[in-house]
């Protein structure tokens, strides 16, 4: 026993953590997890939400059934289709949860913590025996938790919608790749949350917290994939024609597009719905020789054809709650 | 000695190069109520973030309660409770549902929070609209709200910042009821606040602030002596006022200052209370006593004397 510690010991102290302080900083967390929760659910801003996903599904997975009757008994993965089948005017259910999930993640997230401020709450929660992380941490996970509970809803409820439908249960393949589906759609919206909750440390005001983050994903959505065209031609510039200059070019441009979150979800969702996809890269026609393109990939397969997208959907999130917990851990807490 | 449940050594907070708290040493005993009185932007509201351990002092020690708030905020934060300026509720929520919230960030056991919240509620006389969401509540509710909240988790020491802040008089005065009944049950209260008249009464000592220092604290009576250099102010009215009388009042003991007032009579400042001694003088000088008054100093005036006084000196400081 060191000579510090002994001290402590005499003196009737704690045993300090590794920040020196007391007790476990997750004290009171599940509180705070409760208090959230039950406000997220029972706040008219999510039942407006909840409202517009359930519409969304309802109408796509309707019109992609309309589509699919036809195909019964020839495809194998009828049920992902149910999710990726687009019908004139409609896109597929999928191209609206990219659009849909981070709106719901940015609308839970926004006023985290400028609220508390705003409410002048933030003083007088943070005065009862707990620590700044529980409060951060127990807000974040509210928020995931809500934003899985929704989205674990309107996945039973296509699935339910299918199975009437097209008059047949999902094998369970589909219900493998389903669930991985469902698991990578929570983590692009943890990302969101992340930012969202990120923006309301930051900013003071609500409002700027969900414009920032709205300019942040419309960013990605729209410019992100322009900008690394662009980057790639500047950096990797094709001078002389040849087949090396082509491919470093589009390799750079792949690799900075997966820099945005959309991306990865994007090509998260490929993988897992489309068992026929072996690799989002560029495919040389030596790579080609022996597969017999259009044979679909065991799940596990295509788990690992998309691991690197999920790992770093996690990773992001992780990343970016790091920074919130860091900035939040500093601010003056004062109204 | 009492025990102090508040103790501070050379307590500093400095923002870059700006000293909000400097040096300052508090000592607030067991039971007692003291009031940090002190203008806006003098440091009060830092020096009870430290004390909480919500901001990490950038000098000196503190403990509170035996513990120390840097190290031991969780401690510290179970035994004490605090009602921030400008407090504010979860407007949705009614008010037994935000204090449930508190209960349980303190770990109350349910059916035991329950039985306390009631009380609470009842004692502060919200008991009949607990189950008003606090949206609907006037700012004297929510004060009262905010105590509470505070009474929840049975604080052995109840620090306050500007409780009186945006009351009207009868808020106020029931608020400072409510303290009064808090402070008979040996609760300990640090009152900070800038509106010193209404605080007087109920703060058993008091410390002037003022830029992050402390200038001088004790009682009231012991404030007055020091800075007014009398404790006691006597009005005396004659029906004709003349040399004789202001000379024999002068000669009392204890009499600091006799000032003439508008041909009604004096104004006396004095040590101690020499009524009986002063219509003797009145009456052996010839004169013939009208009425004899006396007053207290208030906490405003020690306030505003103490500080020309000080800024008196600054300026006499020779350059
Ligand atoms: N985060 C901060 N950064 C810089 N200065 C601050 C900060 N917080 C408070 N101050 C300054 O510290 C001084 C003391 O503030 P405060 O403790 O709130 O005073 P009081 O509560 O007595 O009105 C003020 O002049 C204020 O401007
Ligand atoms: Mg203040």
């Amino acid at each position: 026993m060191s000579q510090l510690e002994a001290g402590m010991v005499r003196s009737g102290m704690a045993a300090p953590q590794a920040q020196g302080k007391e007790g476990s900083p997750w004290t009171g967390l599940w509180a705070v997890v409760g208090k959230e929760m039950a406000d997220h659910l029972t706040s008219i801003r999510m039942l407006i939400l909840e409202l517009l996903v359930v519409l969304t599904a309802a109408g796509t997975v309707y019109a992609a059934l309309q589509t699919l009757r036809s195909t019964v008994g020839q495809d194998r993965f009828l049920f992902l289709r149910l999710f990726t089948t687009a019908r004139e005017p409609l896109p597929a259910f999928v191209g609206f949860l990219g659009l849909l999930v981070p709106l719901i993640a940015i609308a839970l997230a926004f006023d985290s913590v400028n609220g508390e401020f705003n409410r002048r709450t933030l003083s007088r929660v943070l005065a009862q025996p707990i620590y700044r992380d529980a409060l951060l941490m127990g807000k974040f996970l509210a928020s995931f938790f809500t934003l899985a509970l929704v989205l674990t809803v309107i996945w039973l409820l296509i699935i339910g919608m299918g199975v009437i439908g097209l008059g047949l249960p999902p094998g369970g393949e589909e219900v493998g790749r389903m669930l991985w589906f469902l698991v990578a759609t929570i983590f692009y919206g943890g990302i969101w949350l992340a930012v969202a909750l990120l923006f309301s440390i930051l900013f003071r005001q609500p409002a700027t917290a969900a414009l920032g983050s709205i300019a942040v994903w419309l960013f990605f959505t729209i410019f992100w994939g322009i900008l690394a065209q662009l980057l790639a031609r500047t950096l990797r510039p094709i001078r002389y024609g040849f087949v090396e200059e082509v491919l470093a070019q589009a390799r750079l441009e792949l690799a900075l597009s997966r820099i945005s979150p959309n991306t990865l979800y994007t090509e998260a969702t490929i993988g897992l719905l489309s068992p026929s996809v072996r690799s989002f890269g560029i495919i040389l026609p030596e790579q080609l020789q022996g597969i017999l393109l259009g044979t679909p990939l065991p799940l596990t397969q295509s788990l690992l054809l998309i691991w690197p997208q999920l790992t770093g959907l996690i990773a992001a999130t992780l990343l970016l709650f790091a920074l919130g917990y860091v900035l939040f851990q500093r601010q003056e807490i004062r109204a | 000695m009492a025990d102090l449940v508040i103790e501070t050594q050379e307590l500093t907070k400095r923002y870059g190069d700006f000293t909000a708290v400097d040096r300052l040493d508090l000592k607030v005993r067991s039971g007692e109520v003291f009031g940090l009185l002190g203008p806006n932007g003098s440091g009060k509201t830092t020096t009870i973030l430290m004390l909480l351990g919500l901001t990490e002092p950038t000098a000196g020690r503190v403990q509170v309660l035996g513990f120390d708030p840097a190290r031991q905020p969780l401690s510290v934060k179970s035994r004490v409770g605090y009602m921030p300026d400008s407090i504010g509720f979860y407007d949705e929520l009614t008010a037994r549902e935000n204090l449930i919230y508190i209960a349980k960030l303190n770990g109350i056991p349910r059916k035991e929070a329950y039985r306390r919240i009631d009380q609470a509620l009842e004692r502060v006389g919200l008991g009949d609209v607990a189950e008003r969401p606090v949206r609907t509540f006037s700012r004297g509710m929510r004060q009262r709200l905010g105590v509470a909240d505070v009474l929840i988790k049975e604080p052995e020491l109840i620090i306050m910042d500007e409780p009186t802040q945006g009351l009207d008089p009868a808020g106020a005065r029931e608020f400072l009821e409510l303290i009064q009944g808090l402070k008979e049950e040996r609760i300990s209260i640090l009152l900070a606040s800038h509106l010193l008249h209404q605080v007087q009464a109920v703060c058993d000592r008091v410390g002037l602030f003022r830029s992050g220092k402390m200038f001088v604290e004790g009682t009231v009576p012991e404030l007055a002596r020091q800075v007014l250099g009398g404790a006691y102010r006597i009005q005396v009215h004659v029906v004709r006022p003349d040399e004789a009388i202001q000379q024999a009042l002068g000669r009392l003991p204890g009499v600091l200052r006799v000032t003439p007032r508008d041909g009604t009579g004096y104004e006396m400042e004095t040590r101690e209370d020499i009524r009986p001694q002063v219509a003797q003088a009145v009456v052996g000088a010839g004169g013939e006593l009208l009425t004899l008054e006396i007053e207290q100093p208030s906490l405003d005036e020690i306030y505003a004397r103490y500080f020309q006084q000080a800024e008196e000196e600054v300026e006499h400081v020779p350059a």
